[in-house]
């Protein structure tokens, strides 16, 4: 027997260059020659540039350029494209270096390229811009009213856009039959997605072939590849190499296109010298893109026995100052089609209008859209039990889908693909010990403490798909993948991939899928990602797609790679091929094991071609472009337990229990580090992150001290369980598990944090549930009562 | 700038260096010394993807200049251990998947290693409070946590070992 992989949780290949500080990520690139920039970015939320004086600023020894918005648009460099499209989208464009006006503080206005950071970093300081200041506006609902300030004059009223899905009739008439309507109205707070890596770029450019190489913090250099080259800056795409090395993190912040790739491969031909850009921390809170910022009423039509009928939701995304890659999508088609959870609404029907303001975009941020969604509904779930005097996990069960009735349509659009979601819900119930800490819960209330029970049985859609379907959606670009797999004459196994490994450690995952495919050793095979130069075209990672489709196409070309060694075996066994049989690791005909070829064999002979079938060609090699045919629907449940301190309204997360199912798992110590990292981010927003503007567009939650990332020891310990319902379209059954986290945990907690605060008739508050925020709500009767005195 | 030599010993090697007063002691160990495995994260001296140690001691080497530590002696993550001679932290971080992206990593041993040196036998609550100065992004520290855990089960016989073998 060969050895099984798939399943085992083995320690991963990419590990001994990171605990020995070998990774290999941009900033540690250096190359002879090599200059600095540095950005020159507004302090101003809206302003108009009137001038621009570098004089000073070049007279800076070791200063060699300092390059504006014009120098950029007089060389026919292009504005930023977004790279998603809905009807009617009001687009103004975005300038890698602004050339009139700026729209949010952190826009670009020049770039100083000097000998070294340090310098190039004094000069900024001395570049003299002088701008008109323009009101601002920061908040999404304000921008949408009567009066507000004009962000763009492309978009009036600074509306993006406004997008609507379901049946508004059908949602109407459920409302009417309904025992009673449940109406909350919910903050989605602003994040900063905050990977450990910034990012930063490092552009060479070759006049000798006019060629571009540009390492850079990339979750999908190919998407890169097409923006800069085809769109930006008119570099045909095989002159343009983007090579994106071990990426510290990315969590949707690294997929997108912006400004500063294409300054430093602009400066590097200017100047004929390799530039590199490393973000500092603080430029990273005002340049990447970010994350939720939803302001939403959302109202449930249910029936007395918590029957849920119908929900009507209208949501304002705040889209920040530009549309960023694919930002359009995130608050509609990732977001608007969620809505329906696990559960059997009738009807259902979104608006979404997006919102232009003076604040940083608000693109993909680790689940994108479907965080957001899966906290209307599971707030809105459990709001329900808690009017109707009903358990939470009761009102859930009576309402989910049943297995017997996937394929499921949903009243918005999402045909789910398999789904059995009560034996998730009942393994993590049994795991937390649900009715006995229940019982507990009511006897510490009775001695003053606080503990709250949070659940979330959520659904989520990953790796879009199929690509005509996301093309009609609006998507620019195709949503398949590419696999290459290259067999050397020894044997050896290359496996190119279009997906990219940002810490979701693909050199180890992939690799088990492909040495069983092959029956293989798992150290013969090398998982190559990242380099636009070895790979076909690909994807990248976004969207939990790696394993769904970049792992399905990777099985595909095994597959080929399969049949034509079987091929070439059955030629050297002297057989008809269709008698040949592959297992424990060699090919022999089927009955004879004695007689029989290695995959070694086989490889040297598709290189040899000395004893070979006159019909095939020479090469073991195989690719396979793979579009699915669906999303993949992972689900599970998640329970949090929070404690809230009367004394100082402090929330602590005690426990937390949770239940997934991704189908087949292919290293289970991989799976559960996704969830982890998921849970934490999910959590993190819950109780802790929040980025925060003031007035002027100024953000004040601007560096680490002030905005409030998740600390060792602000989390506990997982309790994890796996359900397996395979997803039917694809050909391991694989589904995503790299956002699920994330999409369930926000919910679960802040449900923990209202049920904690239930005996102080606390309804609703929103996140983050900061102790003031929460002592407030604790003693708002005797507040009141002080007040009225 | 007018620069200034500076002379450090750095994983046992020692070497005299030009660097600008204003150079901090990451930037030097990164761009002079190249010893990349020292990451930032921040501006703040917040995240403690830079931390290494000085003289024994664990420090943010964000925090520092490299005109400072003069004469002193630095640990970087590349001087603790070795494919073939791993530090148990190294291990274990291996074995449990204390690391994602990895970005974090370097400066989690460091700090887990001086965490350790102090308190062998840490409880959870004990490596949750040492490792408070560090962010990870990526795994929620529940690997870190157990990484941390399976280091200090293989690093105490050792002690113990070395502790008899002095006696
Ligand atoms: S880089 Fe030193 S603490 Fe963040
Ligand atoms: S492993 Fe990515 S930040 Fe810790």
């Amino acid at each position: 027997m060969t050895e099984k992989y798939f399943g085992k949780a083995m320690k991963r290949v990419e590990d001994p260059r990171f605990i020995t500080g070998a990774g290999n990520y941009t900033d540690d690139i250096s190359v002879l020659g090599m200059v600095h920039a540095a950005m020159v970015r507004s302090p101003y939320a809206h302003a108009t540039i009137k001038s621009i004086d570098s004089s000073a600023a070049l007279a800076l020894p070791g200063v060699l350029a300092v390059l504006v918005g014009k120098d950029l648009v007089d060389a026919g460099i292009n504005p930023i494209p977004t790279g998603w499209l809905l009807p009617d989208l009001k687009i103004s464009a975005h300038h890698a270096i602004q050339p009139h006006e700026v729209n949010h503080v952190g826009d670009i206005v020049a770039v100083v390229i000097a000998e070294s950071r340090a310098i190039a970093e004094d000069a900024v300081a001395i570049v003299e811009v002088e701008y008109e200041a323009l009101e601002c506006v920061v908040l999404g609902s304000a921008a949408l009213a009567e009066g507000a300030v004009q962000v763009h004059p492309e978009a009036p009223g600074n509306l993006a856009f406004d997008w609507a899905i379901g049946d508004a009739a059908a949602v109407d008439a459920e409302f009417a039959k309904a025992d009673r309507i449940v109406k909350l109205q919910l903050r989605n707070h602003r994040l900063v997605p905050n990977a450990i890596e910034t990012r930063a770029s490092l552009a060479e450019y070759r006049r000798a072939g006019d060629e571009y190489t540009l390492h850079t913090t990339s979750q999908n250099p190919h998407i890169h590849r097409v923006m800069l080259g085809a769109f930006i800056m008119g570099i045909p795409e095989h002159k343009l190499r983007i090579v994106s090395p071990d990426v510290g993190g990315g969590f949707g912040s690294k997929i997108f296109q912006y400004p500063e790739e294409v300054i430093c491969l602009f400066a590097a031909k200017r100047l004929n010298k390799p530039v590199k850009w490393t973000a500092r921390r603080s430029e990273a809170f005002i340049s990447d893109a970010q994350g939720r910022d939803h302001e939403t009423v959302a109202e449930a039509a249910v029936m007395n026995d918590g029957t849920l009928l119908a929900l009507r939701v209208d949501t304002i995304a705040n889209m920040g100052a530009y549309l960023t890659t694919f930002a359009p999508a995130v608050p509609t088609y990732l977001y608007g089609t969620l809505l329906n959870g696990t559960y059997k609404w009738k009807a259902i029907h979104a608006h979404v209008r997006g919102a232009y303001t003076n604040t940083v975009g608000v693109d993909a941020y680790r689940g994108a859209g479907r965080p957001e969604a899966t906290y209307v509904v599971e707030r809105m779930v459990s709001t329900v039990a808690l009017e109707l005097g009903l358990d939470p996990v009761d009102v859930r069960r009576k309402n989910f889908i049943q297995p017997s009735e996937f394929p499921y349509q949903t009243p918005v659009a999402l045909v789910y693909d398999s789904g059995n979601y009560e034996p998730a819900l009942d393994m993590a119930l049994e795991k937390l010990g649900y009715k006995d800490l229940r019982a507990k819960q009511a006897e510490m209330r009775k001695a003053g403490k606080y503990i709250g029970i949070g659940v979330s049985t959520y659904v989520e859609a990953c790796g879009l798909a199929p690509s005509a379907l996301v093309g009609q959606l609006g998507a620019q670009a195709g949503q398949w993948e590419s696999a290459l797999i290259r067999v050397a004459a020894s044997g050896k196994v290359e496996v190119l991939t279009g997906s990219h490994s940002h810490g979701q450690g693909h050199e180890t995952a992939f690799a088990q899928v492909v040495a069983d495919e092959l029956q293989i050793p798992v150290e013969d095979i090398a998982i190559v990602h990242g380099d636009t130069a070895r790979l076909p075209h690909g994807w990248g990672s976004y969207g939990s797609r790696s394993a769904p489709v970049g792992v399905s196409a990777i099985k595909m070309a095994a597959n080929k790679i399969n049949d034509k060694a079987k091929r070439i075996a059955a030629h050297l066994l002297e057989a008809a091929p269709e008698d040949v049989v592959h297992e424990n690791g060699v090919f022999h005909v089927a009955g004879v094991p004695e007689a029989s070829k290695s995959f070694f064999d086989v490889s040297l002979m598709a290189h040899l071609a000395h004893n070979y079938p006159a019909d095939l060609e020479p090469g073991l090699e195989a690719t396979h472009f793979y579009d699915p045919k669906n999303f993949v629907y992972p689900f599970g449940t998640h329970l949090a337990v929070v404690e809230v301190d009367g004394a100082t309204g402090k929330t602590k997360l005690i426990r937390y229990v949770c239940v997934d199912d991704c189908g087949p798992i292919i290293n289970p110590l991989i799976v559960e580090g996704q969830v982890h990292g998921g849970v934490a981010q999910g959590m993190g927003q819950a109780l802790l992150e929040n980025a925060v503007y003031d007035e002027s567009g100024n953000m004040t939650s601007g560096t680490y001290m002030d905005y409030a990332m998740p600390r060792a020891d602000d989390m506990v310990q997982l309790e994890i369980g796996h359900t397996v319902t395979p997803s039917p379209h694809n050909p391991l059954g694989l589904k995503g598990i790299g956002e699920s986290g994330t999409i369930s945990s926000t919910a679960a907690v802040a449900n923990a944090v209202i049920d904690a605060l239930a005996p102080f008739n606390v309804r609703h508050l929103d996140m983050p549930f900061t102790p003031e925020k929460v002592w407030r709500a604790m003693h708002s009767a005797k507040l009141a009562e002080a007040a009225d005195d | 700038m007018a620069k200034v030599p500076i002379t450090l010993t750095v994983n046992g090697q020692t070497t005299t260096k030009d660097v600008e007063p204003r150079t901090l002691l990451v930037h030097h160990l990164r761009e002079a010394l190249y010893l990349t495995g020292t990451h930032v994260g921040c501006d703040t001296s917040q995240c403690g993807a830079c931390t290494v140690h000085v003289d024994g001691e664990a420090v943010k080497s964000c925090t520092m200049f490299a005109v400072q530590v003069g004469g002193s002696s630095v640990t970087t993550i590349e001087g603790i251990g070795e494919i073939g001679h791993l530090h148990p932290l190294q291990q274990g971080f291996w074995e449990m998947h204390g690391a994602q992206c990895g970005y974090c990593t370097p400066g989690m041993i460091m700090s887990a290693a001086d965490l350790l040196q102090h308190t062998p036998n840490p409880s959870e609550d004990q490596i949750r409070h040492g490792l408070e100065g560090n962010f990870c992004r990526c795994t929620g520290y529940h690997n870190i946590i157990r990484a941390v855990q399976h280091a200090a089960q293989h690093m105490s016989p050792q002690r113990e070992l070395a502790q008899a073998a002095d006696d």
